[in-house]
């Protein structure tokens, strides 16, 4: 139903997209996978009539189209549900979707019809919504709903999901997952975008591959496995787990007891929470966002005081102090927001590896910095952790997300730390940085480190764990074992399900 | 790739400190307009400007001396500037500095010069910190916004001034006389800032402020503190998280840019040919505005210490050249003054856009969807060339 040929899109300085062709056929879902800036979101843009291609034309059935505007696309039957979803907050689910329909009764819209109807396609695709609802007060994954709502109200036969999984539990994916392929059987064609190689197998038809703007391959699902698929995306072997050699944990160095913290709109975002991490151990912390990880791990990194319990490393309670006492206790701490927290954009590669140590012997002699002794220790850890900049003076924020990510893993590790907390250490980073900074953490426990993991990426929890505890609404829901737990058991307890049988707890 | 990138910042850095530059020259432009509707001819005036402010040795001292108390304001505003932190205070503290450095030199005996003058010249450091501090404190710990507590504290500034110098440090001669002018006694000789070149005003004054340029510039970066300053001024949650004291660093912005002013308070004071402290009620009488200018002389100057020097010259030459300008073509004084607030206004204006330029950075790699929070506070000024910094 769909040909797209030998697009070419440039914007100063990149190669969007660089002659790509791609096709879709009514009822498949065709995938298009690769890593951040590979171009896939440039290619759908181009698709929906939100960018002019430079060169390359688009047949749809068979005859050529432009495609000017959003209008144009939604007019030629083509949806697109964004990164970001385009709704009006204060309005209820039926009013979003009339929203730009053309009114069959003057200026009113007949919102009782609008309604009906959607009931009529939520019932049909499993996408269950109250029409009535107001939008702000529905979950992602319920606006998600909406958004392929909105799309299926407007006829759309080729529908566009620009990486929908990204903010959903791994039980709402199951049912995208469920909605997508009832779209399918009704001869409906599907793009789908993702980097997430797990899910990108278990709902494709087939899969195209984008590098740096360019097809590096294009395969049915059958076939297809996650590492070649990564050997595509990256243009090299990808080791997608890391080699975990068997180290035999310690005693804890890090207990947390009873800890309870607010959150941002003064609720408890962390309830008389308990926790052990032992040396020589990694343990994950899987939930999905807002399950009162990030306060946890801003608490202990001292960013947010506590109402109540005890944070010990080793034998010091640091609960309440200063990220400076916390830190001289022997923490270091990879925050989530790298541009947030974890570095200085405009501080050079260099200086932002001394944000920590900047005070201290031998980077300061008299006083004054020692440039020599700087620039020899940032070079060696550049290079050491594979931090990929020009030059050590180029500032932190021209870096991308993996090289960022990379530059505070360096800076927080090098120190050997007694215990580390890594919130998101990957997310949004390349696989290439991701395959790298899931080695320096394995490896950081043969230095007697005890490592908090705190991820919303399952395959990521699964790939570092020795143990996994999941959270929802501010306590851990349970401990479980990744030799012997299932991606469903988690996915429950991340929804707030006890589990029944309790995996004997290591 | 990577020279092509060092290349792009370069040039914007080059136009960076061309901004500033255009703004001065179109400010001149519509003070010519003003000039011509006036009867006067635009070139004739400009022409006695620049000769009054740099045409002669004369005026070169005086242009140098007048340059002298934006100089030490402007580096001060630098360095608060670079903590993200906006020192609205300079009059006051200059006032404070002056005022301590006064009392001083009127409370210790006759003591010689190599005494004196350390001493003068760190009371008033210690009057405009204390005068920074205060602010910086209210700041740091209960949020008051520091442009409304640095500009309130420049009215205490002057009432205590006046207070203090029409009553307790009043020149018993005044009050012998009946005269009752606002003034101290003429201070002591150990304190009179020593004059340079066998000239009867060039002291040594400008000398110093050039030195606190310099150190200033060594502060922020070379030494663990600037780069404290400077961390928080760029990020706050960065530093925070890194175990950078950010309060206590905020309050440290507020008292070196306070010492740098009092600084200039007491060189006011010990370096005028009269070497008395004096009020005419108002602190403009005893600053020159000095301490509002200077904020100009830091944004013209690039927010960095060392341009601050050539720029604070450039700035005292206006002032200077402005008296003779208004001299040799006739036109009033007032004139001179708006000629001096359209310079102000232009390079406060083009401000953001010469921090645009500068901000404006060259993606090495592909950007990152999930960073997020810009934070654009002031960034590098245009760096002396030859610098090879940290920064
Ligand atoms: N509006 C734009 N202006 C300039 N460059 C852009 C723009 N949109 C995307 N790019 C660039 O195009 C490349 C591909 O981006 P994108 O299509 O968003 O990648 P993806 O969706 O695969 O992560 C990136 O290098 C990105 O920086
Ligand atoms: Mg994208």
């Amino acid at each position: 139903m769909l040909e797209m040929r030998a697009i070419t899109k440039r914007f100063p300085g990149v190669l969007a997209n660089d002659r790509v062709d791609f096709d879709l056929r009514a009822g498949e879902v065709h995938t298009l996978l690769g890593e951040n800036g590979a171009g896939k979101s440039t290619l759908m843009k181009i698709l929906y009539g939100l960018y002019q291609p430079d060169e390359g034309e688009i047949l749809l059935n068979g005859s050529p189209v432009e495609i000017h505007s959003p209008t144009d696309a939604i007019d030629l039957n083509v949806g697109m549900i964004h990164q970001h979803f385009m709704m009006v907050e204060s309005l209820t689910v039926a009013e979003n979707v009339a929203l730009g329909l053309p009114s069959n009764r003057g200026f009113r819209t007949d919102l009782d019809a609008v309604s009906e109807r959607i009931t009529e396609l939520g019932t049909r695709y499993g996408l269950k919504i109250d029409p009535s609802a107001t939008v702000w007060q529905l979950s992602v994954g319920q606006k998600q709903r909406v958004e392929i709502i909105k799309a299926l109200f407007r006829d759309a036969n080729l529908l566009i999901l620009d990486e929908p999984t990204a903010v959903l539990t791994p039980q709402e994916v199951d049912q995208l997952f469920k909605t997508l392929r009832q779209m399918t059987e009704d001869g409906r064609g599907l793009i789908f975008i993702s980097h997430k190689l797990h899910e990108v197998l278990a709902l494709s038809d087939r899969i195209t591959v984008l590098r740096q703007g360019r097809i590096t391959g294009q395969v049915p699902v059958e076939g297809a496995t996650r590492e070649s698929l990564a050997r595509m995306m990256v243009g090299r072997e990808v080791k997608l787990a890391p080699d975990k050699p068997a180290v035999e944990p310690g005693r804890p160095r890090l207990r947390i007891e009873s800890l309870t913290v607010l959150g941002d709109r003064g609720d408890e975002a962390v309830r008389s929470l308990n926790l052990e991490v032992r040396a020589g151990e990694i343990l994950s912390i899987a939930g999905v966002s807002g399950n009162g990880q990030r306060e946890m791990a801003e608490t202990i990194g001292g960013l947010r005081q506590p109402t109540s319990g005890a944070i010990f490393i080793d034998d010091t309670d640091v609960a309440g102090k200063t990220p400076a006492e916390i830190r001289a206790a022997g923490l270091s701490y990879v925050p989530e927001g790298r541009m947030k927290n974890g570095c200085i954009g405009a501080f050079t590669v260099s200086e932002n590896l001394l944000l920590v140590d900047h005070q201290k012997a031998p980077y300061v002699k008299w006083g004054l910095f020692d440039f020599g002794v700087i620039k020899e220790h940032s070079a060696q850890l550049v290079k050491q952790y594979a931090v990929k900049t020009p030059t050590l003076d180029t500032t932190a924020r021209s870096l991308s997300g993996g090289n960022i990510q990379k530059l505070i893993l360096a800076r927080e590790i090098s120190g050997t730390p007694k215990v580390l907390v890594a919130s998101q250490p990957t997310r949004g980073v390349d696989i290439g940085a991701a395959e790298y900074i899931h080695k320096r953490l394995v490896e950081q426990r043969t230095e007697d480190t005890a490592i908090l993991v705190i991820s919303e990426d399952l395959d990521e929890v699964f790939a570092l764990a020795d143990r996994i505890a999941v959270i929802y609404e501010g306590q851990i829901m349970g401990m479980v074992d990744p030799a012997t737990t299932s991606r469903e058991e988690i996915g429950l307890m991340m929804a707030g399900v006890h589990p029944e049988t309790t995996s004997d707890r290591p | 790739m990577t020279s092509a990138v060092t290349q792009r910042r370069r040039q914007s850095k080059y136009l960076a400190f061309l901004i500033p530059v255009g703004a001065v020259v179109a400010a001149l432009l519509i003070g010519a307009i003003m000039l011509v509707t006036l009867g006067a001819n635009p070139l004739e005036g400009f022409q006695a400007l620049l000769k009054g402010a740099f045409g002669s040795k004369d005026a070169l001292i005086a242009t140098a001396l007048k340059a002298t108390p934006l100089l030490f304001v402007g580096v001060g505003i630098t360095i608060a500037f670079r903590a993200n932190v906006i020192n609205i205070g300079g009059e006051g503290q200059m006032v404070a500095g002056g005022l301590l450095a006064t009392l001083t030199a009127l409370t210790l005996p006759d003591l010689s010069a190599w005494i004196m003058l350390p001493a003068v010249l760190i009371a008033g450091l210690v009057g405009g910190a204390m005068w920074g501090a205060v602010p910086g404190a209210l700041k740091a710990y209960f949020g008051v916004n520091e442009i409304l507590s640095t500009i309130m504290l420049n009215v205490v500034a002057v009432q205590l001034m006046n207070y203090l110098l029409r009553g307790p440090l009043i020149d018993p001669g005044e009050l012998e006389r009946g005269t009752r002018i606002p003034q101290t006694a003429r201070l002591q000789e150990g304190a009179d800032l020593p004059l340079l070149f066998g000239d009867g005003r060039f002291h040594i004054g400008p000398l110093v402020a050039v030195l606190a340029a310099i150190a200033a510039y060594i502060l922020l970066w070379r030494t663990p503190l600037g780069y404290r300053l400077r961390a928080v001024g760029l990020n706050p949650d960065a530093s925070k998280y890194a175990g950078i004291p950010v309060k206590r660093t905020i309050v440290l912005a507020l008292t070196f840019s306070g010492a740098m002013a009092g600084l200039a308070g007491a060189v006011l004071v010990f370096g005028s040919e009269s070497h008395r402290m004096v009020t005419d009620g108002s602190t403009a009488g005893f600053t020159g505005s000095a301490g509002f200018n200077g904020i100009v002389a830091a944004l013209f100057g690039g927010l960095h210490p060392i341009w601050t020097i050539p720029a604070s010259f450039l700035f005292g030459g206006l002032l200077v050249g402005g008296n003779a300008m208004q001299r040799a073509v006739q036109v009033p004084s007032a004139l001179i003054l708006a000629l001096n607030g359209l310079v102000v206004v232009f390079v406060v204006a083009t401000d953001r856009y010469r921090k645009r330029m500068l901000a404006r950075d060259v993606r090495v790699d592909a950007p990152e969807p999930l960073a997020s929070a810009s934070n654009s506070p002031p960034t590098g000024g245009p760096e002396p060339p030859g610098e090879k910094d940290a920064s």
